[in-house]
């Protein structure tokens, strides 16, 4: 334990420290994840719609998301808007905008893949057995754009939740810039903590991730039936 | 007609839903009487000490100048300095975990009232902030082993190399003035110092902070040249234009010079890593820089 500079995590609080860390993680993904299904979902259905403006709209919402790195998009929306409008927003709110602003555009090109993958005569078979648009959506076409989207939106949210690091650069004490912190205080007394604490950093992203999966593995099967 | 009428109801509901979320997480406590600059957004120091908060940006990872201990209590030599700011401008503090790369922006959006971040004073970034009386000094140096102490740059050998890593002011500075010397260049720290106790180099030239804290930790080491190049120094930095608080901070700093107070943070934080050898050159006491 010594070698691997672990004994560091058991000075004072620090581990507790670094699990009040891991729960800021959580909550900032956590709540981005929810408004990014949400809006994600909202705008999937749009970006199926066949209005050539609302095609060009969200084609430019898309892109910009894919090109500007998130980092960019945190100092954008923290220290931005302050310039320009002079809000001042929190450091949490422009991590959950700034990832809420990710995930549904991410999610709602995923929700589009999904419903468009919907072969046509789906619609017509039901349409074809007395059902009305709304029966159809309900009983035939949501519950298969849900079984294709569950394990691609799973990858999205575990990537979230990973992404969330970046936020200490804006000064949001997340459970990496704990770790940091902790390395650094203990640079003297335990020089090799880099090591072990970042693999306990690394074991906690996975029991933070993997139940995750978990579900989305269970809810795959259940549905498959 | 069903798609446009899909899509009129589907805008407003994204447009009520965006505003919902920035109206749930903005900060609605957000400062009053924030004062708009040219260069910048600050508070005067009548608004600071009214709301009765400093926020001060520090370091939290950069032992033994801003780092949080084991308590979660913020610690080193910038944030001995910042708690007595705020004490004597009788108001608590809040300290706001800061980058490098992201000091400036913090300070011209008003994000934090100063900056105590180990904050090198440089002409560039006198454009962008203002910086008040220093209160350390920071140069180079150079560490070489003990039995063959380096101790200027100008008796070298033919072939005796420099250890630098790669990106540092010690690799531009001994570029740029000392172009005959051979630098040996390393990726990281923990490189440098393998090529150092190899001998693949005769020394080693860094921020000298760094090289005293070696040659204190490694046996068999001398920092044969303590000061080398342009003597640069660290000072609190505040959103350009805040005149009222950096005159203020300005004139503490004189005031905490006749009881010797760097000194004593120097003995409190600095001296663990440092030891006494270094006391005089590193502190600056009072914004008065010896000239050496």
């Amino acid at each position: 334990m010594q070698a691997l500079g672990i004994d560091a995590l058991f000075r004072g609080s620090n581990f507790l420290r670094l699990l009040g860390g891991l729960g800021v993680t959580l909550e900032l993904s956590l709540i981005s994840v929810i408004f990014s299904i949400l809006l994600g979902i909202i705008f999937g259905v749009i970006m199926t719609f066949k209005n050539p403006v609302v095609k060009v709209l969200s084609r430019i919402y898309l892109e910009i998301v894919r090109i500007m790195p998130q980092m960019v998009l945190l100092f954008v929306v923290f220290f931005g808007t302050t310039r320009l409008f002079g809000w001042n927003l929190s450091a949490e709110a422009a991590c959950v905008i700034v990832f809420t602003f990710w995930g549904t555009a991410e999610m709602g090109d995923l929700v589009r893949g999904a419903v468009t993958a919907i072969p046509k005569h789906q619609y017509e078979s039901s349409y074809a057995l007395g059902m009305s648009k709304a029966q159809t959506y309900y009983h035939i076409i949501v519950p298969q754009t849900l079984r294709r989207l569950i394990p691609l939106s799973i990858n999205l949210v575990t990537r979230m939740i990973k992404t969330t690091s970046l936020v200490m650069m804006i000064g949001v004490v997340e459970v990496l810039k704990v770790s940091q912190q902790i390395i650094e205080a203990n640079r003297m007394t335990s020089p090799n903590g880099a090591f072990g604490i970042y693999a306990v950093v690394f074991l906690l992203y996975f029991i933070a991730c993997w139940p995750i999966s978990l579900l989305a593995g269970h809810l795959e099967k259940k549905w498959s039936n | 007609m069903k798609g446009l009428l899909k899509k009129l109801i589907a805008l407003p509901v994204i447009a009520a839903l965006a505003a919902g979320t920035l109206a749930g997480c903005s900060d609605s406590g957000s400062q009053s009487g924030t004062t708009g600059g040219e260069n910048g957004i600050f508070r005067t120091l009548d608004e600071i000490k009214s709301s009765g908060t400093i926020k001060i940006g520090v370091f939290s990872d950069k032992n033994p100048f801003g780092y949080v201990d084991e308590n979660g209590e913020y610690q080193g030599y910038d944030v001995y300095f910042a708690d007595r700011l705020a004490k004597d401008l009788g108001v608590n503090v809040e300290y706001v975990s800061t980058e490098a790369a992201s000091r400036i922006e913090y300070l011209q959006t008003g994000k934090v009232d100063v900056i105590l971040a180990n904050f090198t004073v440089t002409d560039e970034r006198k454009e962008e902030v203002d910086f008040a009386l220093p209160y350390m000094n920071v140069a180079l140096g150079v560490v070489s082993p003990a039995d063959k102490v380096v101790e200027s740059l100008d008796s070298l050998g033919d072939n005796d190399q420099i250890i630098v890593i790669s990106g540092t002011t010690a690799e531009t500075y001994l570029t740029e003035n000392y172009p005959n010397i051979k630098l040996q260049k390393y990726d990281t720290y923990a490189a440098a110092k393998t090529a150092l106790e190899n001998r693949n180099g005769v020394a080693w030239a860094n921020d000298n902070t760094e090289v005293i804290a070696f040659s204190m930790q490694n046996e068999g080491y001398t920092v044969g040249i303590p000061t080398l190049g342009s003597n640069d120094t660290i000072a609190p930095a505040v959103t350009k234009g805040n005149d009222t608080l950096l005159n203020w901070i300005n004139d503490e700093i004189k005031t905490l010079g006749e009881e010797k107070f760097f000194h004593a943070d120097y003995e409190a934080t600095l001296k663990d890593t440092y030891g006494s050898d270094y006391e005089e050159q590193l502190v600056v006491e009072g914004g008065e820089v010896a000239s050496n």
